[in-house]
């Protein structure tokens, strides 16, 4: 099968791990975490041999990239076009997204090694993060929309069990059903989109569903702009509701409260799933029918301002909070933003298209800091014993080793050369500049903030003061310390990396872009927002609180996460819970649950009345007998004829 | 042989089954009761054989059903009457209206 038949180990090798360890986990305890990552390590192989051979040997024909489908089951037919496949496909979006999601699922493996060392539930962890790889994986080959949102939910599900591994710890929970909720909520509508999209692109195959929509005269495309419903066209419809459900996996704008809270979970964990691979999976999404979304100008602005607010939003955010993860979560929502604006101002094809490059090219390389970063957080939590920045400082010395991988991540997300993170950042500037001024001058200040925020993190947790506590272990153990390393690589390494010429919106080669003079003014910004946090963050100084009390009410406002979750329970607990919640609630009691019980009391009436009949004297059951034949014998001798 | 027509043997048989039909009903002891049931058999068996007689007299059907009649309610008896002996073991008593524990 055109050579790509080895594929499908790459997602059954992490379902293996999955089963195996949760059907043997208490008796394989210690070995599942070897079993787990050796597991991971053979599909993260097949995935580099995967992307060597399409990008190197045949991906590419008459200098296209063009999307090769390694092979396909139907599984559902519903009609001639419109059935559920399940099937592999790989285009350069998938084989990029493939090598990320197992090389940082590997880093992860690696990491927990140390990490959760001595927990109990040690082989259930790995468990989970083992569906939770199959799922991604799975998510980013599926050739179909609905097994794309198959494997969606299974992401949303792993989540979901990872966030609430401590589950003795309430507030863990809380952030799991919230999680759950928010995304479920969103998933709802991606799944109605997908109907939309299914009824009249007259296919649920990614493939065919962009064939038939993307010839502008086509039927199927007529059809789904004329008809519309309250003024809008069901092609907007439906790319809008699969929008949200993107927005809602990527903790877009005003669906991103779970995420924060989603730190809960064990920071590899949040390294892993909410920082490298499922919180990208909105983008993804987007990019993988980004053909039929560029038919659509309003979504396509829906997308851009909707990635902007949020880029915008966290950033200001995350100037305000304590908690390191927090921070990062933030960080991680900005920088999502930054992917999912660059998709929006994107054009179809040629140099338009640069801003889809942009997006994938900051996906892969935001992975690998932003996975980076979670990890040093991972080690910076295990030696102090804490989340909370003001704990912290004067690390530097103590953790030698996480204090350079953090210093250089921190660089990356500010956008400084030569790491990685800069390269990707000013490809999308520079789309952002030649299709929409308005959206580059916030992305800009953005950008700023995020250099002073990153580095008011830096410096809060390895200067600022003295460290308050006397050291009780080391940095950690080799495994923890080898995947920062490994990482550390690839942030320094991945910007140069010519994703221009690899996955592009067309799949023809994009010239790469880097302009000096255009790269100055975002660089010279942020190196002053960096100067201004270390001034500010460098030694314990009163500036900071100084400059809060008197931004007054404003910093008051970001700080409380602009009042979005209290304004969600606002309408939750006053207008969901009373005018929705209850009448539910009373129909269910007494008109669902009414028939049902009063089902079951007439039969138990009407038993009651007839059991007298089973008295338990042989004489009257011969009777009955009899007098039963009689009535047969008159029926059918006079009465039937 | 032509003298007896056969709806004087359908009425013997008739009044059979309804003696036994009656003994059934109206005795409450188990012994009584499969007596009667033997009666209810025996008409039938007199049914059998008499159309054979008349209906069909080249044929011996009736005949053989009448035998394997008899010999089942022989079968028959020896079972009931193993019944019987257990409910008196358990029961001391082979009234029929002692035995009605089976009920709602």
């Amino acid at each position: 099968m055109n050579g790509y038949a080895y594929l499908i180990w790459i997602p059954l090798l992490p379902l293996l791990g999955f089963v195996l360890m949760g059907l043997f986990g208490r008796t394989l305890r210690n070995a599942s975490g070897m079993i787990g990552t050796l597991l991971l390590a053979g599909s993260t192989l097949l995935s580099f041999v995967a992307a060597y051979q399409y990008f190197f040997s045949d991906g590419k024909v008459n200098d296209v990239y063009r999307k090769i489908t390694a092979f396909t089951i139907t599984w559902l037919q519903f009609s001639p076009g419109v059935s559920i496949d399940m099937s592999l496909v790989i285009d350069p979006v998938s084989a990029m997204m493939l090598v990320v999601v197992c090389f940082v699922s590997l880093m992860v493996h690696v990491f927990s090694l140390g990490y959760m060392k001595g927990e109990t539930r040690f082989a259930t962890y790995y468990a989970y993060l083992s569906l939770f790889t199959f799922s991604m994986l799975g998510l980013v080959l599926a050739g179909n929309l609905f097994q794309v949102y198959i494997f969606w939910e299974l992401v949303g599900v792993s989540s979901f069990l990872l966030i609430g591994f401590y589950y003795d710890r309430p507030s863990a929970v809380a952030a799991s059903k919230k999680a759950f909720i928010v995304t479920r909520f969103a998933d709802l509508g991606f799944l109605v989109g997908i109907l939309v999209m299914a009824f009249y692109g007259q296919s649920l195959d990614i493939a065919t569903l962009i064939g038939n929509l993307a010839a502008p005269q086509s039927a199927a495309y007529l059809s789904m702009t004329t008809a519309g419903f309250m003024g809008i066209s069901a092609l907007t419809w439906g790319l809008l509701l699969i929008f949200i459900g993107g927005a809602g996996k990527s903790a877009m704008f005003p669906l991103h409260i779970w995420l924060p809270d989603a730190m809960e979970g064990p920071t590899p964990v949040s390294a892993l799933i909410h920082a490298a691979t499922m919180v990208v999976a909105g983008v993804y999404l987007v990019a993988r029918l980004f053909p039929v979304f560029s038919l659509d100008v309003s979504v396509m602005q829906v997308v851009t301002w909707t990635g902007i607010v949020s880029a915008l939003l966290a950033a200001l955010i995350a100037c305000t909070q304590t908690d390191i993860k927090r921070v990062l979560a933030y960080s991680t929502m900005s920088q999502i933003g930054y992917m999912m604006f660059a998709l929006g101002i994107s054009g179809s094809g040629g140099e338009d298209g640069l801003g889809f490059m942009a997006s994938m090219f900051h996906l892969f390389t935001h992975a690998f800091f932003k996975s980076l970063l979670f990890l040093c957080a991972g080690v910076i939590i295990h030696f102090v014993h804490s989340n909370d920045m003001r704990d912290m400082g004067g690390l530097r010395k103590l953790l030698p080793v996480t204090h350079v991988c953090f210093l250089v991540a921190c660089l990356a997300i500010s956008g400084i050369p030569p790491f990685a993170g800069f390269f990707s950042k000013e490809e999308i500037l520079l789309a952002a500049y030649h299709a929409n001024k308005p959206v580059y001058f916030i992305a800009l200040f953005t950008a700023v903030l995020t250099a002073f925020y990153m580095f008011r993190l830096y410096f809060s947790v390895f200067w600022h003061k003295e460290p308050g506590h006397s050291p009780t272990h080391g940095e950690g153990a080799l495994s923890m310390k080898l995947p920062l390393i490994v990482l550390l690589l690839c942030t320094v390494l991945a910007g140069f990396i010519p994703i221009a010429s690899w996955v592009t919106v067309d799949g023809k080669t994009l010239a790469t872009h880097m302009n000096p003079g255009f790269s100055v003014a975002p660089v010279v910004l942020s190196t002053l927002a960096i100067l201004l946090a270390m001034r500010w963050y460098k030694k314990t100084s009163d500036t900071p609180d100084a400059a809060a009390s008197a931004l007054g009410p404003a910093f008051q406002t970001v700080s409380k996460k602009f009042y979005i979750d209290e304004a969600y329970l606002f309408v939750t607990r006053k207008i969901v819970f009373p005018f929705i919640g209850r009448p539910a609630a009373w129909i269910d009691r007494h008109i669902v649950d009414g028939a049902v019980n009063g089902i079951a009391g007439i039969t138990g009436k009407l038993s009651q009345s007839v059991r007298a009949w089973q008295s338990g004297k042989v004489q009257s059951y011969a009777l009955y007998f009899f007098s039963g034949i009689a009535l047969l014998a008159i029926v059918f001798i006079y009465l039937w004829k | 042989m032509n003298t007896v027509p056969l709806s004087h043997i359908l009425f013997l048989s008739t009044a059979l089954f309804f003696i036994g039909m009656y003994g059934l009903f109206t005795r409450r002891n188990m012994i009584t009761m499969l007596m009667a049931i033997e009666l209810m058999l025996n008409s039938v068996n007199i049914n059998f054989v008499a159309f054979n007689k008349y209906l069909y007299p080249g044929k011996l059907d009736g005949l053989f059903f009448a035998l394997f009649i008899i010999t089942i309610a022989a079968a028959e008896a020896a079972v009931a009457i193993a019944i019987i002996i257990n409910l008196y073991r358990t029961h001391r008593s082979i009234d029929v209206d002692d035995a009605t524990d089976m009920k709602y």
